[in-house]
């Protein structure tokens, strides 16, 4: 991992206050290049909201948060409306990210799995082709770091592997940081560098192997973890289509 | 005879291109509106161009230039209020609407001698506009339509996603800004035109038919200018041969336009 570089991001003891309410308590957090960070947590830890104040979309009530000057970040956000007042081909939407070329342009849908979108309207997508899209945009602009509010909700347990697959990927050409909010927390173990657990506060971080062991972390999602066991049990085959087990395909 | 026709007139040629110099900035402007949902901002401004008016009155100043500062005031009174957080967007609007026409009211009640002037500002009067009136609208155009080309790709991010545009290192609150004052700008000029009470029409009836023949942001911009145009000649012919009020005649055509695309099936 390439520690040696200066930090992309480095917040340093920050906390967000949201109607004199905190929702975030003294993060300290440094993005290095290439290292993939996932925030976990329960729904209200404030995953998102330490993801936007780390991107600078949300004012922080004490702390600092450093953002290397003139960094280029590729965001893709949790929601897109869908929006049918503005006529907007996917094209064009990838034409607002700067000056790229058709190719390069048909490249990043490649890259995702969606070049037959290209001159489909922005409000005719799914919730899935809409994400691929954002993500596709976040490419085009060679991001040194590529934000990922939760990108694999909506998806299939198959489709996640796949994502974090290309999360990886993606990592490994652009040399990028990649920083992720999930809240599944199996797939996600498997692709990350360093994991931060959020409960308003930081629960317990490290390398994931570390964390799924920590008291705290077990504490938040022991409960998850056993139905988890059992989902992973009855996925361990494939079905064909009329639901019998293909014995040749059996994983282990 | 031939005095019977409008073209030999040159009120009629000044009102033609007044009405389209307004149409070429309200129709981009427009379409921001329709797609920013910022109707009522329209309504609001327009409804303080009427303090704007009896402000100018009472100081002797043009009218033209007391009601743009006003409605400039207006936006940034709004961008501010806005940030605080604790108020609706239409709350806001709402407060500053009718307080301001409140106070604009009382202005004008001072001036015993205005009262026949602010007829034609709350309903316009186009056949009425001087040849420093053009220029003024000329210089506008250009002025607006340059600003409004440095920011459209920020603009449009920003209005599609404020947080995409953000995390990209997009001033967002300057570039709507610089939108909000462009767009009070365009609503002192075209009060000339058809008076405050009409404003926002001019700026959404046709950006709003334009978006059922548009595929971009772009053509919807430039079908709007076309079909306000359009509604400005129109407005101008109906007003000529029937004799009606031209102002409420040009809104007319405009909405008469976008009933005509209500029938074509929408592309998107």
């Amino acid at each position: 991992m390439s520690q040696t570089y200066a930090p992309l991001i480095q917040a340093v003891d920050i906390s967000v206050r949201r109607q004199n309410l905190l929702v975030l308590q003294n993060v300290s957090l440094d993005i290095h290049p290439g290292q993939i960070i996932t925030l976990i947590g329960p729904n209200g830890a404030g995953k998102t909201t330490l993801l936007h104040a780390l991107l600078g979309l949300l004012p922080i009530s004490s702390g600092q948060v450093l953002r290397q000057p003139g960094l280029r970040i590729g965001y893709v956000p949790q929601h897109m409306p869908r929006d049918e007042r503005i006529p907007l081909t996917v094209d064009r939407f990838l034409r607002l990210a700067g000056t790229h070329s058709d190719a390069e342009r048909h490249a990043a849908l490649q890259r995702v799995g969606v070049a037959a979108l290209r001159q489909r309207f922005m409000a005719g997508l799914s919730g899935g082709e809409m994400q691929r899209v954002l993500m596709a945009r976040a490419l085009l602009r060679k991001p040194q770091l590529l934000a990922l509010d939760e990108p694999a909700q909506g998806v299939d347990v198959s489709g996640q592997r796949a994502l974090y697959a290309l999360i990886r990927e993606l990592r490994d050409e652009l040399n990028c940081a990649v920083l992720l909010v999930s809240h599944d927390l199996h797939l996600v173990m498997a692709a990350t560098d360093e994991v931060l657990c959020l409960n308003g506060h930081v629960c317990c971080r490290g390398r994931p192997d570390a964390v799924s062991q920590h008291p705290e972390y077990l504490r938040l999602f022991g409960h998850e973890l056993d139905e988890l066991a059992v989902y992973i049990h009855h996925h361990d085959h494939e079905h064909a289509l009329d639901g019998s087990i293909l014995e040749s395909q059996r994983h282990d | 005879m031939i005095e019977s026709l409008p073209f030999f007139h040159d009120f009629i040629w000044r009102a033609l291109l007044g009405g389209l110099g307004v149409a070429l900035i309200a129709g981009p402007l427009g379409s921001f509106v329709v797609w920013r949902r910022m109707a009522y901002f329209g309504e609001t401004l327009a409804h303080a161009g009427l303090l704007g008016v009896g402000l100018g009155l009472f100081l002797h100043i043009a009218p033209m230039l007391s009601v743009a500062g006003i409605a400039i005031a207006m936006a940034v009174l709004l961008r501010l209020l806005e940030k605080r957080g604790d108020l609706a967007s239409d709350t806001i609007l709402g407060i500053l609407a009718h307080s301001t026409l409140a106070m604009g009211l009382i202005v004008v009640s001072f001036m015993e001698a205005a009262r026949v002037d602010l007829f034609a500002y709350l309903f316009g009067d186009i056949l009425a506009l001087s040849n420093v009136d053009l220029i003024y609208i000329a210089v506008a155009d250009l002025i607006i339509l340059g600003m409004l080309l440095w920011i459209w790709p920020k603009l449009l991010l920003v209005t599609i996603s404020p947080d995409i545009a953000r995390a990209e290192g997009i001033h967002v609150e300057r570039v709507i800004l610089i939108y909000t004052l462009l767009l009070a700008v365009t609503v002192a000029i075209a009060m000339k035109l058809v008076g405050v009470l009409l404003i926002t029409s001019l700026l959404i009836i046709p950006a709003a038919a334009a978006r059922r023949l548009a595929s971009s942001p772009e053509q919807m911009a430039v079908i709007a200018i076309a079909l306000g145009g359009l509604s400005v000649v129109g407005g101008l012919a109906g007003s000529w041969f029937w004799d009606t009020p031209t102002g409420p005649s040009i809104v007319v055509a405009a909405l008469a336009l976008f009933i005509l695309t209500l029938v074509t099936p929408a592309r998107r």
